[in-house]
């Protein structure tokens, strides 16, 4: 049997601060397979950028991890730090959200995609790295001339190309994209995503994607996992997520968003009241109950696990088949 | 977009990181020269430099000699000795100007040293928290609150006084300040979302700092470092005065000690005292002033304010 790409096991991470444990990773279990884009959806502080950092390892001291992730059948937990150090990057890459901030101002931005290059093949002639920077800003969509540029000196879409650019220096396998389109315009999001799910169809890689925009992960992804207080409540393929939700929040995010061509939905896109739960003061039952407008009363006795519905789709609530 | 850039037969690489860099000097200078503080600062500092390098031709070694000398003890100003004799006949511009060469050499090497060793240690206590870092930070608050004078005595007694030893101690006791400089810059630095990525790409404790935050942190060390001049060299000119220079070499803290010896002050001989005294102020006045216009220029949060 052939090792999964990236394959996350009963995954918990749990803050350690002054003011009480915060689990912002209850339990989560995710596959992704090469050529294949996953999406994780839900809103702020349910547990989608944790999770996406302690694939790598790259969480907090403060946070406990329990559970597995392994990249290509290794764990990366109990990995030893040199090997640690060889998969960051050419095993799986990040694109970080706001790249602005993850470029050095000192530095031209072809320096900082050659870095993660000398890195990890030092024996490379300069001229070659020189090359392969040109090659990548090609790739996505920059001219190679560009590389002597300054962060400062590019627009917030040509930066984020660059930190795609640099998450595929050293062709890995896996590619984990944190809001990569956070604070871009449309226009320029719908570029960004242009690139990226030309670039999984073109290289064979794997993509983790993580993304508030439940609209934007229906269009780029196979199959997505929508998160709820740091658990996974629904998991699917992505047009059916999108379209037929099961669990109520999934409804509720997918809802949201007005849809072209569908008039009601567009002058009047639902909203939902309340905010994500305190995780350190979590209820006894469903977290999502109080803002749920299908609760009944036994929501709030336990908390529902995954279970499996037709065509491979799972949902965490009692009351999926329920009129 | 310029049009190099552009253009597919474009200038290579380093010839375009050669022109972006002489630009990036060009814009630095024409900042410099609109600050008229620092550039009479800079001025003052360059004729010292230039006195210093210059000492043999302007004036004949052979005047430092006492055996030598040809003028009578304690002669004011005159025609042939514009500033006077001192207490064995040298002639005193004679002195001034070779001690220029001391001072300036003594006050620049003990910089160099005090840059080193502040920059390591703080880049180092602040890139590494926990135990390592708390050792190297109590390391540096034990060295500041030091008194510095005393210290400096005895390091220089146990040495043994020469020009060597002298940089050495002023590097050694005064690098402190600068650290807690560097280390506050690099805890900021650290938290950066670039060295996150750095982190996620891979890249190793030597990596990070190396590549991500001295560069980050170069702009301040060079501020500093004229800064840092101006103690040195009081603090070459205190130690000397002390007698705890090197006793072959005339410098202008040695020239006031002689001075003070041999009780110029009471017999008036005011142009044996008044020279090296102006010179020292001048010279860590213009250091002064061309630190500060340096960190405004390096500084671009500074930049409006003039």
């Amino acid at each position: 049997m052939t090792a999964r790409l990236l394959e996350i096991e009963d995954l918990s991470v749990t803050y350690r601060t002054g003011e009480g444990d915060v689990p912002a990773v209850r339990g989560v279990s995710l596959t992704v397979d090469r050529g294949e884009i996953v999406g994780v959806a839900g809103e702020s502080g349910c547990g989608k950028s944790t999770l996406a950092s302690t694939v790598l390892r790259l969480q907090p001291p403060s946070a406990e991890v329990s559970g597995a992730v392994r990249v290509l059948g290794d764990d990366v937990m109990t990995m030893r730090w040199g090997d640690l150090r060889t998969l960051r990057w050419a095993g799986a890459s990040i694109v970080f959200q706001g790249a602005l901030h993850s470029l050095n101002p000192v530095h031209r931005v072809g320096r900082q995609i050659a870095e993660p290059i000398e890195l990890h093949e030092p024996d490379l002639a300069e001229g070659e790295v020189t090359r392969r920077v040109g090659d990548l800003l090609e790739q996505v969509g920059l001219p190679a001339a560009r590389a002597a540029a300054y962060p400062h000196q590019l627009s917030g879409g040509q930066r984020q190309r660059v930190m795609i650019a640099m998450a595929l220096a050293c062709k890995p396998d896996l590619v984990i994209a944190d809001e990569p389109t956070t604070a871009l315009d449309v226009m320029v999001q719908s570029q960004v995503l242009d690139v990226l799910s030309g670039l999984v169809a073109e290289l064979g890689v794997g993509m983790l994607f993580i993304s508030h925009d439940l609209s934007v992960l229906a269009d780029l992804c196979d199959r997505i996992a929508v998160m709820y207080a740091g658990r996974v409540v629904e998991l699917g393929a992505a047009d059916e997520v999108f379209t037929r939700p099961l669990h109520p929040y999934a409804a509720a995010l997918s809802a949201a968003f007005p849809r072209i061509g569908d008039p009601a939905a567009r002058y009047a896109p639902a909203g939902l009241g309340g905010d994500p739960p305190d995780l350190r003061l979590l209820p006894d039952g469903c977290p999502f109950t109080p803002r749920c407008p299908r609760a009944v009363e036994e929501c709030s006795h336990a908390e529902p696990p995954l279970a499996t519905y037709d065509a491979g789709r799972q949902a965490a609530c009692i009351r999926v088949g329920q009129a | 977009m310029s049009a190099a850039e552009q253009s597919p037969v474009r200038v290579t690489a380093r010839q375009l990181a050669r022109q972006r860099r002489r630009a990036a000097w060009a814009d630095g200078w024409r900042e410099f020269r609109t600050r008229r503080a620092g550039m009479a600062g800079l001025v003052v500092m360059l004729a010292f430099v230039a006195l210093a390098i210059l000492a043999p031709v302007i004036a004949d070694p052979e005047g430092l000699e006492v055996t030598k000398a040809t003028g009578g003890v304690l002669e004011p100003p005159s025609g042939e000795f514009w500033l006077g004799t001192d207490d064995k006949g040298r002639s005193v511009l004679t002195l001034l100007i070779w001690g220029t060469r001391v001072s300036l050499l003594v006050g620049l090497l003990a910089t160099v040293l005090c840059m080193v060793i502040g920059t390591l240690i703080g880049l180092l206590s602040g890139y590494f928290g926990g135990r390592t870092g708390a050792i190297l930070f109590r390391f540096t608050e034990w060295f500041l609150v030091i008194p510095f004078l005393p210290l400096a005595i005895v390091l220089a007694s146990v040495l043994g006084p020469s020009l060597l030893t002298i940089a050495f101690v002023i590097g050694v006791t005064s690098w402190p300040s600068t650290a807690l400089l560097i280390r506050s810059q690099t805890l900021s630095i650290k938290e950066r979302a670039y060295l996150e990525r750095a982190r996620a790409l891979g890249g190793g404790r030597w990596h990070q700092i190396s590549r991500h935050i001295l560069p980050n942190v170069m702009p301040m060390v060079f501020a500093n470092t004229t800064l840092t001049v101006t103690i040195a060299i009081l603090s070459e000119t205190t130690l000397s005065f002390l007698g705890l220079g090197d006793p072959t070499r005339i410098s202008w803290g040695s020239m006031l000690d002689d001075a003070y010896s041999v009780g110029a002050i009471t017999t008036g001989s005011w142009w044996f005292i008044v020279p090296p005294g102006l010179a020292v102020v001048l010279v860590v006045l213009a250091f002064n002033l061309v630190g500060q216009a340096l960190e405004d220029v390096l500084d671009p949060r500074l930049r409006g304010r003039k």
